[in-house]
């Protein structure tokens, strides 16, 4: 471990704080409603969006209503997407002449797009410019707009007072892509160009490599896929080798404003939800519970990627470890990549993660296990935290003689109900999944390693699909009928088995009446709650999933200081 | 009313006896945790029978043994509960079985001697010096005064008579003197008495709101649990090996909320039963459990501010007039008064204007308070004097109403208003003396009372009939939040709908029939059991020592059951991650033998480990019942500093109990070679 390492680390989670506040404001106002400066130039284009559709912006939809049109959109461009992968062959700007997608794989590459999960059991190289940019790119800004409008919906819910309504789908949907994605996707696919990163429809570059051999590498629109990929936390890079590969990734500078990137709308999101409530105060204790779960990861992470593999120390390999590492990088930058990606759904990676140490690499996947609610996906990580606060609310919030509420709203036997069907899928589909496939042999026949970390390669592939990460574990061999269906099932399972719970808690709060905080009130800001949240979220989010980790990483570490190697 | 203790022979004996009958499926399904232990107590139970598994029978035994006592636990503390409410119930039950009536059968006195649980809604019956009222009902005729002690526990008579605010009267009290007749107003077997009864024992006890949705989380947590543990062995399989059932069993009853489950329904019923010890009568939880949440108190003045009876604090006379002369007249005029009001001027002439004692001369004529003209007084030797409100007086002295002597008193009593006292006249032989001021003495100790609850984010209104001037100042002086001066019960039903339109829940107490609609409307309504009937239906409690002050422990008694069924919960929730520590290593420790060192405890073996892990989760039910039914310590204070305190015991107290118990256990378990 070095200084520089820590700093890296410390000097991060200080610059995802310090964005919180304006990224929150620029949020709030879309939230709102609120005119932003960018309405004299998109203002028009808002509104022929919605000539176009028929819709009517200012008509508030009940929740249901809200989820029906939601979900019809989702299928609808999943199909789309569906469509344009299996028809590859036949499409233009296929100049590589790629053939389409197996029914399963598109399958599981349309379900892993659409519920911003960007898992890629095909290879980058291997689509046409025109599947990157129509089938996959469109769902890397509509997947986080959808994110982001569950979101808002959900704040209303809370903010609300005996209200049907919980806001216009569409209306947040457009503006969320208009005036939020769009606008800094811009801006930060310039700065990448202009960083090293290719955006061209040209296809292929030829390199003479140090040994004079010749190799064609592909290139394409990277840096438009690069921005959204990161900001909309998707994940799904242009490239096999994903933000490892110079072309995705070209300097320390793109690596950190890429983490940065991936964190900026989640915490940006705690704090147009303290203003929403009327309270920043409630949204900076959100966001230091997910601070606090972040730093200890990070610690764990990059103290066991430093510590190195103590067999190969005796081999007379000293230092930390650097297997499936990119140099250009080290180990405090790719340990961070790796709990950032993983703790907001992100899902990019910059290492292999199946090379990190035992502990190092169980990290990431438990910052997945915990439900993606460390800073979490966009708009996904602030809702799936939200339904933590109300289960925290609700076990410890009569401890101070009063029945549970949270920011004014009372927490009832509905509310409990939908929080708990919310969780239950997570244990449900990853854990249920991994099982199937531990016994199945076409799920036997995935993992390329044996015993406990090959059980971890398993683990991981559900724990990342239900979560909605997309990152890969790598190891596993998921493009098969058997995992493209079941993984596909786990994103689908773990996108909309949980949004719509949450729409439905929304519209059960936005009916409620507001109780005014009172001196009696459970506190929802300061240290004990936010204590309170984090052993929450540890032992109702993370015990369920011990045992599966002692069978495959603890395990594995285990074997490791014994001397035997998976 | 007897207290019986937590553990008593006789309420324990019959408790374990209800344990094994609450076992019946249809029962136990209530409790959806317990249902579920039962479930594969069965399970493991039926493979030992049938030899399913490898594991030594021994501890199979044992491991079954305990996962029925975790049951009969919790099955043992509901009993347990609702014996103690029942003992209570008997002795108003015996009260109620010898009732006998005297049913009227025309417009005579004529009456036939008929059993009580006969007497059917409407009907009239004659109660006479000696005779326990029969039912529940209103007097219609005659007054008498009734001894209420076997319901409140309070032996000073009280009035009962027919029409105005004081005509309910309730099955088993006795009245002593004088005959009433009285019209039932419930049906056999609904009467006051019965609801109380069935209330204690819990036999009608419907599950709270919080209940419900607490139960949700419970069996969503079962659920939660009931997949993790289920998958285990697939994973295991991939490890090459298994783990037998009996120990899979064994993880989810120790991860799935049992502690909480066992003790929901004590909490509740002994919640119910804290305020019936308390004399006061809750219609539904829902009731008590809203008393937890309450925002706004709407306090009577008289006898929950101010001592019930103003007192006399100093004479004002007018200018030109003597002291000494204003205070003989004063006394001299009250002398016969025998209010206390009256009482409290003599002592004040006596004492601080040191006006010798003497009794009345034998020649004086008392002038009586009459509701006409709303003075009195006495005449000796020709000399009369008056006192009373200075509008009355000067109504009985027109000739002195425009005088400067006049106006000088309005002013100086204007002043003793505004000081938050009430002013009387004094006149003698139509000249006007000076002002008497009574003043209202708030109790000894509300001012911190109210501090209290303002900390507690409770706002406290006082409701007075006073002028908005006295009230002011007796409300500035008591230190309420907020007050209601001229209060009509339209007033009083308009500020409790403003409140709640703004979130707050919102408590008062009444008594009178014109208090029934604000009683309704409130969130907390308590009825004085002194009130009409009209009063009693239309609250959610009475408060059976008609004591309005009870408001503010109600409200306590409704937090601690709160804070008690969270507190339970907390430490229920956070026990688990001990018992994954004791049992995950155990499970595993055959597929991958490193992972022993997860056996941060040290527990002796796999097997003492998981027998020790479902016996502290077994013997953690009965140690907490007592806590169950005692509630937790309630200490009136703002919610930050009562949520860490709580947080630090039933918290981090709940995360550490179980990695001391479950070693202590292991330690015998292995000691006794158990295992």
């Amino acid at each position: 471990m070095t200084f520089e390492g820590w700093a890296l680390i410390l000097i991060f989670a200080a610059l995802t704080v310090a964005l919180a506040k304006p990224i929150g404001l620029w949020l709030y106002a879309l939230y709102d409603g609120r005119r932003t400066p960018l309405h004299a130039v998109l203002g028009p284009i808002e509104r022929g969006f919605y000539t176009l559709a028929g819709i009517d912006p200012t008509t508030d939809q009940s929740w249901r209503r809200y989820a029906v049109h939601m979900l019809l959109f989702q299928v609808a461009t999943l199909l789309f997407t569906y469509a344009i992968l299996r028809l590859q062959a036949v499409l233009p700007l296929n100049s590589r002449d790629l053939a389409g997608q197996s029914p399963d794989l598109a399958f599981n590459t349309a379900i892993s797009f659409t519920a911003n999960t960007n898992w890629q059991s095909y290879s980058g190289e291997t689509l046409s410019v025109l599947s990157q940019m129509l089938g996959l790119t469109i769902h890397n800004f509509l997947s986080a707009a959808t994110g982001i409008a569950i979101a808002f919906a959900l704040f209303r819910g809370f903010a609300r007072r005996q209200a049907s309504g919980i806001g216009n789908f569409w209306a947040d949907l457009t503006r969320v892509t208009l005036y939020l994605l769009l606008p800094i996707c811009l801006v930060y696919a310039l700065f990448l160009v202009a960083s090293g990163v290719p955006q061209t429809f040209a296809s292929l570059v030829d390199a003479t490599t140090l040994e004079g051999a010749k190799q064609s590498i592909v290139l394409g629109p990277v840096a438009s896929q690069e921005a959204i990929k990161m900001l909309g936390t998707n994940g799904g890079g242009f490239f096999n080798a994903n933000s490892a590969h110079p072309f995705e990734n070209p300097t320390a500078l793109t690596n950190l404003v890429q983490m940065l990137s991936i964190f900026a709308i989640g915490s940006g999101m705690t704090w147009c939800f303290g203003k929403a409530m009327g309270n920043t105060r409630q949204g900076w204790a959100i966001l230091a519970a997910m601070m606090i779960l972040f730093l200890a990861g990070a610690s764990v992470t990059y103290w066991q990627e430093a510590a190195g593999n103590p067999n190969l120390h005796v081999l007379g390999l000293t230092g930390g470890n650097m297997e499936g590492k990119e140099v250009r990088f080290g180990i405090a930058a790719s340990a961070l990549f790796s709990v950032v990606t993983t703790a907001a759904s992100c899902g990019a990676v910059n290492a292999m993660h199946d090379s990190f140490t035992a502990l190092g690499g169980m990290i990431p996947l438990f910052n997945m296990q915990l439900g993606e609610v460390v800073i979490g996906g966009v708009g996904a990580g602030i809702y799936g935290f939200l339904v933590f606060a109300i289960l925290a609310v609700f076990v410890a919030g009569l401890m101070v003689g009063r029945t549970p509420e949270y920011v004014g709203k009372k927490i009832e036997s509905r509310e409990v109900k939908l929080a708990v069907l919310a969780i239950a899928i997570l244990p449900l589909s990853i854990l249920g999944l991994t099982a199937l496939s531990a016994v199945l042999p076409q799920g036997l026949a995935g993992p390329l390693n044996k015993g406990p970390h090959g059980f971890t390669e398993i683990l991981y592939a559900y724990t990342s699909a239900t979560g909605n990460n997309g990152s890969a574990f790598a190891g596993l061999t998921a493009a098969t009928p058997f995992y493209n269906g079941l993984l596909g099932t786990a994103m689908w399972l773990g996108r909309f088995f949980m949004i719509v719970p949450i729409l439905a808690v929304a519209g059960s709060l936005a009916a409620k009446k507001y109780t005014p905080e009172t001196a009696g009130s459970f506190p929802t800001t300061g240290p004990l709650w936010v204590g309170l949240l984090v052993g929450i979220i540890l032992i109702v989010g993370g015990l369920t999933f011990l045992p599966s980790l002692a069978l495959g990483p603890i395990a594995d570490h285990i074997a490791m200081v014994r001397g035997q190697l998976f | 009313m007897t207290k019986p203790s937590v553990f008593t022979a006789d309420l324990i004996l019959p408790a374990i006896g209800d344990a094994f009958k609450k076992l019946n499926p249809r029962q136990l399904v209530r409790n959806p945790v317990l249902f579920t232990t039962a479930v594969v107590a069965t399970l493991l139970t039926v493979l030992l029978l049938i030899g399913g598994e490898r594991l030594a029978v021994g501890f199979q035994v044992q491991l079954i043994v305990w996962l029925w006592l975790t049951v009969l636990f919790g099955t043992f503390a509901e009993a347990l509960a609702e014996g103690r409410g029942r003992a209570q119930a008997a002795s108003l039950r015996a009260a109620k079985s010898e009732l006998k009536a005297k049913l009227l059968l025309g417009t005579d006195d004529l009456y036939e001697m008929v059993a009580a649980s006969q007497l059917e809604k409407g009907e009239v019956v004659l109660v006479e010096t000696g005779d326990l009222i029969p039912a529940d009902g209103e007097v219609i005729e005659g007054v008498a005064s009734v001894n209420e002690a076997a319901i409140t526990g309070e032996s000073a008579p009280v009035i009962r008579e027919a029409g105005g605010d004081r005509s309910a009267v309730t099955a088993g009290t006795r009245v002593i003197s004088d005959r009433i007749k009285v019209r039932v107003t419930q049906e056999p077997g609904q009467g006051f008495l019965d609801r109380m009864i069935a209330l204690v024992e819990g036999a009608e006890r419907q599950k709270t709101p919080n209940e419900i949705a607490l139960t949700i989380l419970l069996v969503g947590l079962t659920i939660i649990f009931l997949i993790a543990v289920s998958t285990i062995p697939g994973f295991a399989s991939y490890a090459g090996g298994g783990v037998p059932v009996a120990i899979l069993a064994a993880l989810l009853i120790t991860l799935i909320p049992t502690t909480i489950a066992a003790l929901l329904s004590a909490i509740g019923i002994a919640g119910m039963d804290r305020l019936v010890r308390f004399n006061v009568l809750a219609k539904s939880g829902r009731a008590v459990e809203a008393a937890g949440d309450i925002g706004v108190l709407l306090l009577d003045k008289t006898g929950t501010i101010t001592i019930g009876d103003r007192q006399a604090s100093a004479l004002r006379p007018l200018s030109g007039v003597d002291t000494d002369t204003l205070a003989s007249a004063a006394l001299l005029a009250s002398l016969s008064d025998e209010t206390p009001e009256g009482r409290s001027i003599v002592m004040l002439a006596r004492q601080k204007y040191a006006m010798p004692t003497r009794e009345l001369p034998s020649d004086a004529k008392v002038i009586p308070f009459t509701a006409q003209t709303r003075v009195s007084g006495v005449e000796v030797a020709g000399v009369v004097i008056r006192k009373g409100a200075v509008d009355s007086i000067l109504k009985a002295e027109p000739e002195l109403a425009d005088t400067p002597a006049a106006a000088e008193l309005r002013e100086i009593t204007d002043e003793i208003a505004r000081s938050g006292a009430t002013p009387l006249a004094v006149s003698r032989d139509g000249k006007l003396l000076g002002a008497i001021a009574l003043k209202d003495v708030v109790k000894a100790g509300v001012r911190e009372r109210f501090a209290e609850l303002r900390r507690m984010g409770i706002r406290t209104v006082m409701i007075t009939g006073d002028n908005p001037l006295t009230a002011a100042a007796i409300a500035a002086e008591a230190g309420v939040d907020d007050f209601l001066a001229e209060a009509t019960p339209e007033d009083k039903l308009e500020l409790i709908r403003k409140e709640q339109a703004g979130g707050r829940l919102v408590a008062m107490c009444g008594d009178g029939t014109n208090d029934a609609p604000a009683l309704a409307q409130s969130d907390v309504g308590v009825a004085m059991n002194t009130g009409t009937q009209a009063a009693r239906e239309a609250g959610n409690m009475v408060d059976l020592d008609s004591d309005p002050t009870k408001l503010i422990e109600i409200v306590g008694l409704g937090k601690q059951l709160l804070m008690t069924r969270g507190a339970l919960t907390t430490f229920s929730v956070a026990n688990d991650v001990a018992k994954y520590f004791a049992i995950i290593p155990a499970m595993f420790i055959a597929l991958y033998p490193g992972l022993g060192v997860l056996n941060v405890m040290g527990l002796a073996s796999p097997e003492s480990a998981i027998l020790s892990a479902i016996i502290f989760n077994a013997l953690i039910i009965p140690a907490l019942v007592p806590l169950a039914l005692k509630g937790v310590t309630y200490k009136p204070m703002g919610a930050g500093p009562l949520l860490a305190r709580n947080l630090a015991i039933y918290g981090l107290g709940g995360l550490l109990a179980p990695f001391i118990g479950i070693k202590l256990i292991d330690l015998a378990v292995s000691g006794f070679q158990l295992a």
